[in-house]
């Protein structure tokens, strides 16, 4: 099957000058139809504009976004407009997300109508009944003739997913679409999630801070790491959960907690050599995990961005230390 | 049918009920519609007192006279009831095209960026470079102002630039919002994020910003007319000043109703229209509307 998004060599640079920064660098992957994939990594790693240029939403510097195979800069207006319904986003904020002059039933209604998925607006208030249902906002009815500020910061995540759902999209990227909600209703939220994967045949891109998340919502699915802007690693969530390669996840998952007080302390620790993440206007030559890495090699991690390397037990890594070196570096 | 007049009605019925939660603001909203009946129906009732009377010259206010009479024995009183009709009016058409300039031109500037940004903050600039009140002075001499419309057009055509940059810098802030990404991720369209997300958002400041407009389109007109720059033509608050004026009514004791009247008339709609904008900010927050 054709991926239905797939991104080659995605760059986008901001400001001019000496501030001039790469936040995405060269950044490629595809995404099969039906898949969930989480986009990890730290704040400031790019992770959400590669997802807000996926949306289409911010354009890149160079490089080039595809849907169903084809470049969305070159997409004819009937396609871009399938393109822009088929691709929906769902923001981190619940707070500025909605629109606060608008009431829930006409935040609902408006794309509804737009797109003439339904004949008249008795025909709209009842879809949006209906799709108020599907993201767990019971009763609908109580729901529907509200400001957004009368709602909790979950609730309105929920009508950020529904209006999402407004036009029946196949892929929805979700920039941290839990995080700023309450931990007590995260869970409900990603099973609401979770479930319109099944239901609607929904393919995620999921972008998390959070490996932990990552592995509860993309179990199924795969991960990919981004560290300052470029992939590190990618795989099967099993795989790269299990059995990471790149010394910068194995870092992320030695820093997620155990629950299980038996495998916290058989849990390995990964000691870095730095804490501070450089910044993006002054990134170290080579890998720019080199200054923390633990296993660096002067000369080979220092000289050349290391590319991704597809691994035999599936998914890419980017690191010039062999796994058989590693161990003889950490004595 | 029925849905929409029921939704209007609440509509209403809310909004002044949101009004009368500033004392201040809802007596200046009261005073405002009272000014405005008596100066757009009162002409109906009152007839203009044109008969010279001069055994009646200069009347203080009685139960007859209600202000007071003017050089020629006339009634003051119907002299303003006809008066303010023009004033309002010229400074309503001055007001709407300013404001409908300056939203429409200050959000199209944030959204279209670029060339079209610099191009309209460039004529801005300008405009807002020119001496309002010199230039129609000079204009007055080439362009007779005898029709009211033209001269609430020309004044609205001027007084754009202020509201515009502060429209503009809104909208720039708000288009980096979430919810007007998402709406553009919703493809809802151009014409949808400005008049749905944007102005909305908005709304306080451009209503506040028309009544402003408003007041100052008076201020500018009654000047005009004081000036002699305009030709007197028709009855008017501020015709009345410049003919009081020119008659040396400020040399006479007994004068002092005749041109006292006019001026508390125009302080006292700008002061109602003013005071009311303090229960506007309350009717346009949409998290007050909820608390009703």
């Amino acid at each position: 099957m054709a991926p239905i998004i797939e991104v080659r060599n995605l760059t986008k640079q901001f400001g001019k000058g000496k501030e001039r920064v790469t936040a995405v660098d060269s950044v490629s992957f595809a995404i099969e139809p039906g898949e969930t994939v989480c986009l990890v990594g730290e704040s400031g790693c790019g992770k959400s504009t590669t997802g807000r240029m996926v949306a289409g939403l911010l354009e890149a510097t160079s490089g080039e976004v595809l849907f169903e195979g084809k470049n969305i800069k070159q997409l004819d207006s009937a396609a871009f407009r399938r393109y822009r319904q088929t691709v929906q986003i769902i923001h981190q904020d619940p707070y500025s997300s909605l629109n606060p002059t608008q009431t829930i039933s006409q935040i609902l209604t408006a794309p509804l109508l737009r797109h003439n998925k339904v004949k008249n607006r008795v025909a709209a208030e009842a879809r949006a009944l209906e799709i108020l249902e599907v993201v767990d906002l019971t009763p609908a009815r109580d729901v529907i003739a509200k400001y957004p500020h009368q709602l909790s910061g979950g609730q309105r995540q929920r009508v950020a997913v529904a209006r999402a759902l407004t036009v029946d999209p196949k892929f929805i990227v979700a920039d941290e679409a839990v995080s700023m909600v309450d931990v007590s209703i995260r869970v409900s939220i990603l099973t609401m999630l979770a479930r319109l994967k099944k239901e609607f045949d929904v393919t995620f891109l999921f972008i998390t801070h959070d490996l932990a998340l990552a592995k509860y919502f993309a179990w199924e699915g795969r991960i990919t790491v981004m560290y300052l802007g470029r992939i590190v690693e990618d795989g099967p969530t099993q795989r790269l959960i299990n059995d990471p390669r790149h010394p910068y996840t194995q870092a992320l998952l030695s820093a997620v907690p155990e629950a299980d007080p038996e495998l916290a302390q058989h849990k390995r620790q990964i000691e870095l050599r730095g804490a501070e993440i450089p910044s993006l206007l002054a990134l170290p030559p080579g890998c720019t995990f080199h200054p923390r890495c633990p296993y660096f090699v002067p000369g080979r991690c220092d000289a050349a961005v290391p590319a991704l390397e597809a691994l035999d037990v599936g998914g890419r890594v980017a690191c010039p230390v062999r796994r058989q070196e590693r161990v003889s570096l950490l004595v | 049918m029925m849905g929409v007049i029921q939704g209007i009605w609440h509509w209403l019925t809310t909004t002044l009920k949101l009004m009368t939660y500033n004392k201040a603001g809802f007596i200046g909203f009261l005073a405002t519609c009272a000014i405005l009946i008596i100066c757009l129906i009162g002409p109906f009732f009152i007839p203009l007192d044109t008969k010279t009377k001069l055994d009646q010259i200069y009347q203080p206010p009685s139960a007859e006279h209600w202000f007071g009479t003017d050089h020629q024995g006339r009634d003051i009183f119907s002299q303003i009831v006809h008066g303010g009709k023009d004033v309002i009016y010229v400074a309503a058409i001055a007001a709407f095209l300013s404001t409908f300039i300056a939203v429409t031109f200050g959000t199209l500037a944030a959204f279209a960026g670029g060339k079209v940004d610099s191009g309209i903050m460039g004529v801005t600039d300008i405009i807002l470079t020119i001496p309002q009140f010199p230039l129609l002075a000079v204009l007055a001499a080439f362009i007779t102002f005898d029709n009211i419309t033209y001269l609430g057009l020309f004044l609205g055509a001027l007084s754009w630039p202020a509201l515009l940059r502060a429209v503009r810098s809104q909208a720039l802030s708000l288009k980096e919002r979430d919810f007007v990404e998402a709406a553009r991720a919703l493809d809802l369209g151009t014409g949808h994020i400005v008049f749905r997300e944007l102005v909305p958002n908005m709304m306080t400041y451009i209503v506040i910003s028309f009544t402003l407009a408003l007041t100052a389109a008076v201020y500018t007109q009654v000047g005009l007319v004081l000036l002699g720059l305009v030709p007197v033509s028709s009855s008017n608050w501020g015709v009345m000043i410049s003919l009081a004026w020119t008659q040396g009514a400020i040399f006479f004791r007994d004068a002092m109703w005749r041109i006292m009247m006019p001026i508390l008339a125009i302080a006292l709609f700008q002061l109602s229209v003013i005071t009311m904008t303090r229960s506007l900010e309350l009717a346009f927050n949409p998290r007050l509307r909820t608390m009703v």
